[in-house]
């Protein structure tokens, strides 16, 4: 497949997860915060720009609403919801006889629907642009699911998916909303990744902080935790180019999420407690060399060559 | 008749004497007279009254007595007028809103004034009968099997310049003869994978070329998703008709790209789309043949020349191509020979076809057979080349070399078109009757010091067709571009092609960048019900058969033409191939 082509599929998966992820975060924090009136709106706000990587100066209020406008809809910063799905819609026309045309269809459609369904928003009802956003990302992991071959396309699509979800699922434990607020904050955790029925299923009891913080670091069934997800980055990567060295492995994206991968896996429950923040950024440190590995090995960025007579 | 069609008759009457597709002009004698089928329907020599528009709307002013019952439909468009005159407004406009969202959903949009807008389809179809077609696809074939023969010859032995058919010096002087070109012959000997032939109708309803596209046509993608809209918004419509397939092009230019690929690729050759990205207005088009080939689209810097081999950069390696068919102008293809500046394209690319390891689709330099300086020698071509009559005609046009032709023109500047030879998307255009005085002095001292660089033609009132306006249905100015592929060994040509239509009442620009729309084009099958095949016959009875421009008209004399007058605007700039540009 051509390099131009698996570098935009790969950040076509990256883009949607990363709006399909904040999206979610931002409902819950919002929601919170109007729910709960014991939590400190501007400490709580400032927590989460600072993880997403858009910390706001201390002389400005920082607001659910700043929040929101600043995560969601500010087209001025590239990691906002409309900026991702603006990003991925042009990754995806650059892409578009390498994917569906019904999955095509839904990103242009999302792509469409994106101005309207601001203006929606900005009159007092986020959650329904939030609702809308995990709609289009819903719709369009199913189509992809169910419309694209599993091919080389589709691993470069699941593998951009995986190591977005993996740090963004990184930097929502970096919050420490639960060392903040105690049992609370672990349910906006797990609730922030969709989690916390499947937490309450799997454990039976009320939320802890150990317990949540393994179910969402090392739980190898439930999809967004960071074990699953980059266990997933790392297989996609092993059907890409299944290894032919004799000792290890000679791909470095690999051994970078290979040893992500084993610093999860083999940690014990109390390790993680003792020393979660460490850990977390140990991985994601690997996720983002993983991710130069990859561009590095097949993207190849071509030199633009300029003829001069 | 419906009330979408109560101001129609009012329309045709303002189009100064134009062809309705759809309806007869009512009781009109000289409409229905076009005479037997083996002889020109007019003199070559035509006075000013012939063709006056003045003349044809008194005629049908005369007949304004029938009323609007009087405006019936030509046999084939009867079905789809029953429907159509049934339709409420709301009922219509609702199918217009069902067509938006279709194409606004798929992307298929282009940028009016800083606006994304879905691609304008009119949904009143053009319908073509089989015998009709017949004669269309026939001078169509024709006509690009003599101008592959006239490029093989051009950039081969030349026989054509010495045996006097076409002087040298004007074909080598056009912008697009390139050196590059010469004596690379392509593996199959194709050069013109695929062709788009401009064609209107004229006053008569006859057929004429307009202008040939031999470079990187473009539309096919809209020709086939318009029947795909058709087919969602308006099922009932094709109730009545056997409508002819378009959604197996791809499978044709598939099948004439790998033909085309240098014998050492074997049975199965790797073709690639190039495409200049996705800046590009046409980059739909690009990637939608891509997609419905399955082959890769590519932009020059997913390639790469290395020792006269092309491979395209890929996750596992370099992966050699065999054929490429390219949507970038020649100028931009390869730094190293044309347009050094070019960033879309791939250096090393015509060296490589040149060495016969790719080849390239359509092949470099065909421009010269559709410079509008050679235009007025196709029928010539067609003669000369193949021994045959031309089935299609041309516009009746001056070449302006010769001082008595030259002199002719001069005088009826106000009534005629000029074109620059050289001009692209209808730059540097006059229209005579739209012209001011000061423009046409311009002109005139334009043409006198350098004749070369000009072509005279008539303005042709190009046919009508009903089209859907805020007043209900009214005529408006239709163009069609069929499109043909060549794999070879046959010129296939696809069963219906871009009806282009021009919006605003009057006009004759029907470019979509100018507020053009376009309609879906319905070619019947040749075995009908009986409705259609009795208008298959009475259209037989008046088929308008080509007539070859006279040497005469083109190399000396003065036949006196004039313009029917009348409210014109630019009818070439439609015709300009769509240029890729650089992005």
């Amino acid at each position: 497949m051509l390099s131009r082509i698996a570098e935009s599929l790969y950040w076509l998966g990256r883009y949607f997860e990363r709006a399909e992820d904040t999206a979610r975060i931002l409902d819950v924090h919002y929601h919170l915060l109007l729910e709960d009136r014991w939590v400190d709106e501007e400490a709580a706000g400032r927590a989460l720009l600072e993880v997403m990587g858009r910390p706001i100066s201390y002389d400005l209020p920082c607001d659910s609403v700043m929040v929101t406008r600043s995560l969601a809809f500010d087209t001025s910063y590239a990691g906002s919801i409309v900026s991702s799905l603006q990003a991925a819609w042009e990754n995806a026309r650059g892409a578009r006889e390498a994917v569906s045309s019904e999955m095509w269809e839904c990103v242009n459609a999302a792509h469409e629907g994106m101005g309207p369904a601001v203006a929606r928003a900005t009159g007092q009802m986020p959650h329904s642009f939030f609702g809308w956003v995990k709609e289009r990302c819903a719709i369009f992991a199913g189509l992809s699911e169910s419309t694209m071959s599993r091919d080389e396309g589709w691993r470069f699509l699941v593998l951009g998916r995986s190591l977005e979800r993996a740090d963004m699922t990184a930097r929502l434990l970096s919050a420490r909303y639960g060392e903040t607020w105690g049992q609370a904050g672990w349910v906006t955790t797990l609730r922030c990744c969709s989690a916390y029925e499947a937490y309450l299923r799997t454990y039976q009891r009320e939320v802890d902080g150990s317990s949540a913080s393994q179910f969402l670091v090392l739980d190898r069934l439930f999809p967004r935790s960071l074990y699953a997800t980059v266990r997933q980055a790392e297989t996609c990567l092993v059907e890409i180019e299944p290894s032919t060295a004799r000792p290890g492995t000679d791909d470095l994206a690999r051994r970078r999420l290979g040893q992500a991968r084993a610093q999860l896996e083999f940690s014990s429950p109390n390790d993680l407690a003792s020393d979660l923040p460490s850990r977390l950024s140990y991985v994601q440190k690997r996720c983002s060399e993983a991710s130069a590995a990859i561009s590095e090995k097949y993207f190849r960025p071509a030199a633009i060559v300029e003829w001069s007579a | 008749m419906g009330d979408l069609f109560a101001s129609y008759l009012d329309g045709m009457l303002s189009c100064a004497g134009a062809w309705d597709e759809m309806f007869d002009m009512p009781g009109a004698p000289a409409m229905a007279g076009v005479g037997p089928a083996t002889t020109d329907p007019r003199p070559v020599h035509l006075g000013a009254s012939d063709l006056d528009g003045d003349k044809l709307g008194r005629e049908v002013l005369g007949h304004e007595a029938l009323g609007r019952e009087g405006l019936l439909p030509r046999l084939h468009y009867g079905p789809l007028h029953d429907v159509l005159g049934t339709l409420s407004a709301e009922d219509y406009q609702a199918r217009c809103v069902a067509r938006d969202r279709s194409f606004r959903d798929q992307g298929i949009t282009f940028s009016l004034s800083g606006e994304q807008r879905p691609f304008p389809l009119d949904l009143v179809p053009r319908v073509v009968p089989a015998a009709e077609w017949e004669v269309v696809e026939r001078g169509v074939v024709q006509r690009v099997k003599a101008l592959e023969a006239f490029l093989a010859d051009i950039y081969g032995p030349g026989q054509v310049f010495a045996d006097g058919v076409i002087p040298r010096h004007l074909v080598l002087s056009s912008s697009h003869f390139h050196r590059e070109a010469a004596h690379l012959v392509p593996p199959n000997g194709a050069r013109i994978q695929v062709a788009g032939i401009d064609l209107v109708r004229d006053e008569l309803g006859q057929y004429r070329v307009l202008e040939d596209n031999l470079r990187t046509p473009s539309g096919i993608s809209y020709v086939i998703e318009n029947r795909r809209a058709m087919t969602h918004v308006f099922p009932e419509l094709f109730a009545s008709y056997r409508v002819q397939a378009v959604a197996d092009y791809p499978a044709y230019l598939l099948a004439a790209l790998r033909s085309a690929a240098p014998d050492r690729a074997g049975s199965a050759p790797t073709v690639a789309v190039l495409t200049p990205g996705v800046h590009n207005p046409a980059y739909f088009e690009h990637s939608f043949l891509a997609r419905q080939m399955g082959v890769a689209l590519v932009e020059g810097r997913d390639l790469v020349c290395r020792g006269g081999v092309v491979f395209m950069r890929t996750t596992s390696g370099e992966e050699r191509v065999d054929v490429i068919y390219r949507r970038v102008d020649d100028e931009y293809l390869d730094p190293v020979h044309f347009r050094p500046d070019s960033l879309i394209g791939c250096p090393g690319l015509l060296n490589a076809a040149r060495a016969g390891s790719v080849t390239l689709a359509n092949a470099v330099g065909n421009g010269v057979a559709d410079d509008k300086a050679i235009y007025p020698w196709v029928p010539h071509l067609v003669r000369y080349y193949l021994g045959e009559e031309p089935v299609l005609a041309n516009v009746d046009t001056y070449l302006l070399e010769d001082p008595d032709i030259r002199d002719y023109v001069l005088e009826r500047l106000d009534q005629l078109v000029l074109k620059p030879v050289d001009g692209s998307g209808g730059y540097g255009l006059v229209i005579g009757p739209k012209a001011t005085g000061e423009e046409l002095a311009r002109l005139e001292a334009s043409v006198r010091s350098n004749p070369r660089g000009w072509i005279a033609q008539r303005v042709v009132q190009l046919s009508t067709s009903p089209t859907y306006t805020d007043e209900g249905f009214e005529p408006r100015h239709v163009d069609l571009r069929p499109f043909a592929v060549n794999d070879g060994n046959k010129v296939w040509v696809v069963p219906g092609g871009l009806t282009r239509v021009a919006l605003p009442r009057g006009s004759l620009v029907v470019n979509s960048s100018q507020g053009g729309g376009s309609k879906d084009t319905w070619v019947l099958a040749p075995t009908g019900d009986a409705r259609e095949h009795l208008a298959a016959r009475s259209h037989q009875d008046r088929r308008p058969v080509g007539r070859a421009a006279t040497p005469r008209m083109l190399l000396g004399g003065a036949p006196p033409l004039a313009g029917p007058g009348g409210d014109f605007s630019l009818q070439q700039e439609q015709q300009q191939q769509s240029r890729d540009v650089t992005c």
